[in-house]
């Protein structure tokens, strides 16, 4: 684990994140489905980076994948992404907002010729940095928008150094987006047997604003055998190995128990999952993120 | 286009400034809290089953002196997308003699409405085919028309549909009596008449609109150059939202949602409905001024870039300008070509596809000897064509006959390397420069007395043309 707080607190800014906490506390108690239930706080900060820090990105928690998945075996990320990753400023930087008072990492989606691609994008990982088993993992992200685009928060298992290979190392999708369903998320697992269009997941609608131009905070509440899913202070979805069985996928394929997990940011354009960007999708478009945090359970 | 002498007007109008804001700082005064503004009802429902707070009259017809069809309103208690009953409407067929289309009004009954909560006018619809209404909208009231908003061209079909216009600033409606527009011709239906039915038709806060994206222009960057005390009203001015089904949405949106600004008030300024004025020739040498425009706090797309000039101008084509007498933009051509006006907004231009040659003609001849340039805007659509500008002169006699030992002369000049492909160029070409010989036979370096015929010659290929004036400087 490797802990970073680069964050300037103030007395307020101490209070909001305290009272953050505090609201998170109360709501998952008030969600409590039965009185026996045994509830799990995850307070504890274990990783934060609140972006604070304009320019590069802080090389102590993140780093870059560049390509498009060649170098990797699954060109086009296996999905048929149509993106060039870069790790280049002009595709992710952290800006700051002075009348604001706050920063931002801000991943730009471009429409320009690179490397014999249409589109370039970043794709940042916290892989061999910063990785935990169970724990509150949440960001607070407004979306880019339009055809094509596909933006993530997302979990992959830590692979041994190779040895292990996905979907066994298993993938939280704490949430994905397509640009053409502004008011859509997507919140998703995948493991052995349960992968690709195969996974286990739950959408969630905003019904009267959307994703793209506010912030939410995206989460997820993960200890052994569940895994529950949140959009601001909603819970809208809990996976355990019983959602498994529902798919006729043994319980001995939760693969979620045994192995820490690191973060990845990423705006794909196009692939499988949203299909390609049409004429009417503006670019450049961006994803900003306030913060990513990370809890352990008391 | 007459040349004005310089109309300094800003000399007046800065001290004039500072008085007001003397005097509006000396009266201000808060509201005290006994103060009740008046608000006006905030009903959200036009029609249900029934007509919603509507005038007695319901439906406002267009006039019918300009065609429009009253007969075919009505309400239908065998159609309804929820509830027992809907609007009917019957278009009529062009040649219907009580009226060649249909559309009018739905007005507030009373002093109108508060729609500041609300940020979309939403209805359901369906027709007897698929087929294309005109005009929906709101904000017109047939009264002052201030926030009047349009979506154009709806295609509706054989099911009930919901269908969103989005209210590009809500906070502008605190009294608002255009509750509904439409109008509806069979344009889509080769002239034969359909029918199609509207329902709960209501102001709504959808929350799902985003994305705000208002326009001067459709977003084009223009420019132009004007003499002082010109008019230029601003056109094309669009809004755009993202739909929760990811779906723009555009409307046509009335000037008084904007607020338009100008960068140089020492040459152009602007009015609350989009007109800019050129009012001098500015200062210190800088005679250019862009007015650009905000909605609701966001920042408008496209803008009109003004060149204060002192010129003559003989129009040819333009909407500044307007269009010379007769004006023929296909008086000859090749057979095969294709030749429409379009719309950019209000801005018409032309589309000339499959170009071999086309001559545009006028009524008479012109005089343009004493001109200097002639100005067009060319988009080049096809790449790598070429692209030719004649002009014929007819003579003396003023009768297109030829060149062979009559009085007609021509000449041409070649702008092919100034077009930049898909884009508007401004292209200004000193009349001298006419020195190519011509496809019909002349020899170039016309004679400008009595010009007849402006021509463009091309390989085939593909242009949009717009503002063809020929001017000098003074």
């Amino acid at each position: 684990m490797n802990f970073k707080n680069k964050m300037r607190l103030n007395t307020l800014q101490f209070l909001f994140a305290f009272l953050g906490v505090f609201t998170m506390a109360t709501v998952i108690i008030s969600c409590n489905p039965d009185e026996t239930q045994t509830v799990t706080n995850f307070n504890n900060l274990s990783m934060r980076d609140e972006f604070n820090e304009p320019g590069a990105l802080d090389e102590t928690i993140w780093s870059f994948e560049v390509g498009n998945g060649e170098a990797q075996g699954i060109p086009g990320w296996g999905n048929n992404e149509l993106q060039y990753y870069t790790d280049r400023s002009e595709n992710a930087t952290v800006i700051y907002n002075e009348d604001e008072q706050n920063g931002y990492l801000k991943i730009t989606a471009l429409q320009e010729d690179f490397e014999g691609f249409g589109y370039t994008s970043a794709r940042i990982l916290t892989k061999g940095k910063f990785q935990q088993k169970y724990g509150r993992f949440e960001a607070r992200i407004k979306l880019p928008w339009g055809q094509g685009l596909w933006p993530a928060f997302w979990l992959l298992g830590d692979d041994n150094d190779g040895a292990d290979i996905w979907p066994q190392i298993g993938e939280i999708d704490i949430m994905e987006n397509r640009g053409q369903e502004p008011t859509l998320i997507t919140g998703s697992i995948h493991g052995p047997e349960y992968s690709g269009g195969n996974s286990i997941s739950k959408d969630y609608e905003l019904t009267n604003s959307r994703f793209d131009d506010e912030f939410h905070v995206f989460g997820i509440e993960w200890g052994p055998n569940y895994i529950n899913y949140y959009v601001d202070d909603v819970l809208y979805n809990q996976i355990t190995p019983d959602n498994l069985e529902d798919e006729d996928v043994d319980r001995s394929n939760w693969v979620f128990n045994d192995r820490e997990f690191y973060i990845i940011l990423n705006v794909a354009v196009g692939g499988n999952y949203v299909g390609a960007p049409n004429a009417q999708t503006v670019f450049p478009q961006e994803m900003l993120v306030d913060y990513v945090r990370v809890y352990t359970a008391d | 286009m007459i040349m004005k002498k310089i109309n300094i007007k800003y000399h007046i109008i800065l001290p004039l400034l500072g008085l007001i804001g003397i005097v509006m700082i000396s009266c201000e005064r808060g509201f005290s809290d006994d103060v009740d503004l008046a608000t006006f009802p905030n009903t959200p429902e036009v029609f249900t089953d029934v007509p919603v707070g509507l005038t007695d009259e319901f439906f406002i017809s267009f006039d019918p002196n300009g065609g429009a069809n009253t007969n075919g309103f009505g309400t239908d208690n065998n159609e309804a997308y929820e509830g027992s009953s809907s609007i009917r409407i019957d278009v009529p067929a062009p040649n219907d003699p009580d009226g060649g289309f249909i559309g009018g009004i739905f007005r507030d009954r009373g002093e109108g409405r508060d729609l500041t909560a609300y940020d979309a006018l939403t209805f359901w619809a369906k027709a007897s085919t698929t087929a294309t209404v005109g005009l929906f909208g709101f904000g017109t009231d047939f009264i002052d028309n201030k926030y009047a908003v349009g979506l154009e061209n709806t295609q509706l079909s054989t099911d009930w549909k919901k269908y969103v216009i989005p209210i590009p600033d809500p906070s502008k409606l605190v009294q608002e009596k255009g509750m509904f527009i439409f109008s509806a011709g069979t344009q889509s239906t080769n002239g034969f008449g359909f029918t199609f039915w509207l329902d709960e038709i209501r102001f709504e806060r959808l929350g799902t609109l985003g994305q705000p994206r208002p326009a001067l222009y459709g977003g084009q960057d223009q420019s132009i150059q004007a003499n002082v005390d010109t008019d230029i009203p601003i056109s094309g001015l669009t809004y755009t939202a993202n739909q929760a089904n990811g779906q723009d949405v555009t409307v046509t949106v009335a000037p008084l949602y904007f607020d338009f600004e100008t960068s140089n008030p020492f040459v152009a300024s602007v009015n609350d409905l989009g007109v800019v004025t050129v009012d001098g020739p500015g200062v210190d040498g800088d005679n250019m001024a862009t007015i650009t425009a905000t909605l609701g706090g966001f920042n408008a797309l496209g803008s009109l870039t003004v060149e204060s000039t002192n010129i003559s101008v003989t129009p040819i084509y333009s909407n500044v300008f307007g269009n010379i007498g007769g004006l023929n933009i296909g008086a000859f051509n090749n057979q095969d070509i294709t030749i429409q006006t379009q719309l950019n907004g209000s801005d018409e231009f032309i589309a000339y596809g499959n170009l071999g040659f086309v001559g545009m003609s006028w009524d008479g001849t012109i005089d343009v000897s004493d001109m200097t340039h002639v100005h067009i805007d060319v988009q080049l659509q096809s790449p790598g064509s070429t692209l030719t500008a004649e002009l014929i002169d007819f003579g003396p006699d003023g009768i297109d006959n030829g060149f062979g030992g009559s009085d007609g002369t021509a000449g041409g000049f070649n702008v092919t390397s100034q077009l930049v492909q898909d884009n508007w160029v401004g292209i200004d070409i000193p009349l001298t420069n006419f020195t190519l010989p011509t496809g019909g036979g002349g020899a170039g370096s016309p004679n400008l007395d009595n010009l007849g015929y402006f021509v463009l010659v091309s390989n085939n290929g593909a242009f949009l043309i717009d503002n063809i004036y020929f001017y000098s400087e003074n």
